[in-house]
């Protein structure tokens, strides 16, 4: 029980980080969607055995926590939820890779090699999306998609979607403690009742939803969604997007690390 | 000649399963008037307000909202002049603040943003909570999310307020200031409610409502005072007006149908 509830508060947290004002959370959600969808792109279109290319990413997502005002504990949380289907997909990597590369001496497999990368290149997306919600919001977010005129369905689905889950969730904490109030010393919910449960909590929901619907209709509600006005775009946000860009294109093309170590040689010998 | 704000003609709803929520419903509300609705569980209340809103059609009988037809055509505009309160606040306030919730309406009608703004404004400080703008709903108290649901509605500026129970689950300290709220506003209002003794002190003309018809429409003392109407339609005497439970003292609805009967 006390888990469902704290699900439910803890969805929130996202949504309370998005009402932060700071530097980050000020700047334009167009650009920095757009900016997320440039780091994407750019930490996954690295080859499947690159990891030291992939350490300058990491400075990104540092700098919006830090600026942001993001606390890391929920930002690990997540990202420790997507991580067990990472491990599943990556974690025969090492035992089907025959090439063996040799590392201080041992001779590894180089699925493990693959394998880190994976992991790396999942967390670095995986924190930059969560990073976006909790600096932008999702309304702002939606309205940033209307702009990039994706078609008003989508958002709306997305929007809608992410509205309902508490509302789905507020319905099954309900049901379980209802059942658990009358099942006395029983974990969990009796697989007898599974059927009725989830059929009930459809219906339920479907209630639920059709209400919050009426009401949303009842005050002029018909298909597109008014965030209000959003700033005006403005030269740096436009820098902040050019910047970001640059300096991912460049980590992209040559092997920072590499330079650095290379720079910091070349000076030692002189 | 000037139309009545709302009018309600022979008015007829079944539900897909053939059973008949409303049943040849007609009725006049006046600028100004404050109607309560009342009615035992499951005798139509809220399939009427539902018919009111178009939210559901009529199969026969229609709804005018001033001169207008309540079809699918003139829906934006009847839903910006009647304003709906629903019974559970939670099915209302969906959006991430109070302030998105309140500004929802104003924004669906396309309005400018300072608009906009001075309308969520006006509208909380109306109800009393202007520090709760950029609360998340899903955190407020049962007394603060009523008012939040209700300035959400205030904010359209409706011509008419619909209430369903909006006294239903409020403490009575939120209960009592939600009187107040109600009667310090100028809307005609439609309130249904089995808080008799809040539609004693809000409305000034009562609907009542049995088996999908309406039994009685007159002014709230005659009604309420009438005890074997109510009992008839499964409802009881408001609290108010019944026996002292300590000393079982004289009914007070005696003494009103005496200053009825006298003038």
């Amino acid at each position: 029980m006390a888990t469902i509830k704290n699900v439910l508060f803890n969805m929130g947290v996202l949504d309370d980080l998005a009402m932060k004002e700071t530097s980050i959370h000020r700047i334009h959600p167009l650009i920095k969607l757009l900016t997320t969808v440039v780091y994407l792109t750019v930490v996954v279109s690295f080859g499947k055995n690159e990891i030291s290319n992939l350490l300058p990413f990491f400075l990104y997502p540092v700098l919006i926590m830090v600026f942001a005002e993001i606390p890391v504990v929920p930002i690990l949380n997540r990202m420790v939820l997507v991580t067990p289907f990472i491990i599943g997909i990556g974690i025969l990597n090492p035992f089907f890779e025959v090439q063996t590369v040799v590392v201080f001496g041992t001779s590894i497999s180089q699925g493990w090699f693959t394998f880190v990368s994976l992991l790396l290149k999942s967390a670095l997306t995986v924190a930059v999306s969560l990073m976006l919600i909790a600096t932008t919001g999702m309304n702002q977010l939606a309205a940033a998609l209307r702009m990039l005129k994706v078609p008003k369905i989508f958002v709306l689905q997305l929007l809608l979607t992410y509205r309902y889950i508490s509302v789905l969730i507020e319905e099954l904490s309900r049901m379980v403690r209802a059942y658990s109030l009358r099942a006395p010393g029983q974990k969990g919910i009796h697989p007898r009742v599974w059927g009725s449960f989830v059929g009930q909590l459809l219906l339920r929901t479907y209630d639920r939803g059709s209400r919050v619907y009426e009401s949303m209709n009842a005050r002029g509600f018909s298909g597109e969604y008014h965030r209000g006005n959003i700033s005006k775009l403005k030269g740096k946000d436009i820098a902040y997007f050019l910047s970001w860009s640059l300096l991912f294109m460049l980590a992209r093309l040559y092997d920072l690390p590499l330079l650095i170590e290379a720079l910091i040689f070349s000076m030692g010998g002189e | 000649m000037e139309h009545p704000i709302l009018e309600v003609k022979e008015l007829h709803f079944s539900y897909p399963d053939g059973h008949e929520g409303v049943k040849n419903i007609s009725f006049t509300i006046e600028q100004g008037e404050s109607v309560g609705v009342i009615g035992s569980n499951g005798a139509g209340k809220s399939t009427l307000l539902m018919l009111l809103l178009g939210i559901h059609f009529p199969d026969g009988g229609n709804v005018f909202v001033g001169d207008v037809e309540v079809t699918k055509k003139t829906l934006p505009l009847i839903r910006q002049r009647l304003g709906m309160v629903f019974q559970d606040p939670d099915d209302q306030l969906f959006m991430m603040t109070v302030y998105d919730d309140v500004a929802f309406g104003p924004r669906n009608y396309q309005l400018d943003e300072k608009e906009v703004d001075s309308r969520v404004i006006r509208a909380l400080d109306l109800v009393g909570i202007p520090h709760l703008k950029d609360r998340a709903p899903f955190k407020l108290s049962g007394g603060e999310k009523r008012a939040a649901a209700i300035a959400s509605v205030l904010s359209m500026n409706p011509d008419v307020l619909i209430m369903d129970e909006p006294t239903a689950a409020l403490d009575p300290k939120s209960r009592r200031r939600l009187i107040g709220l109600l009667n310090s506003f100028n809307h005609t209002k439609i309130i249904t409610s089995h808080d008799l003794d809040m539609v004693w002190e809000t409305c000034s003309r009562v609907i009542v409502i049995k088996e999908g018809e309406v039994a009685a429409d007159g002014p709230t003392m005659d009604i309420l005072a009438n005890e074997e109407l109510l009992d008839s339609c499964g409802l009881e005497l408001p609290l108010s007006l019944q026996n002292c439970p300590v000393c079982s003292s004289r009914k007070v609805h005696e003494k009103i149908k005496l200053r009825g009967v006298n003038g």
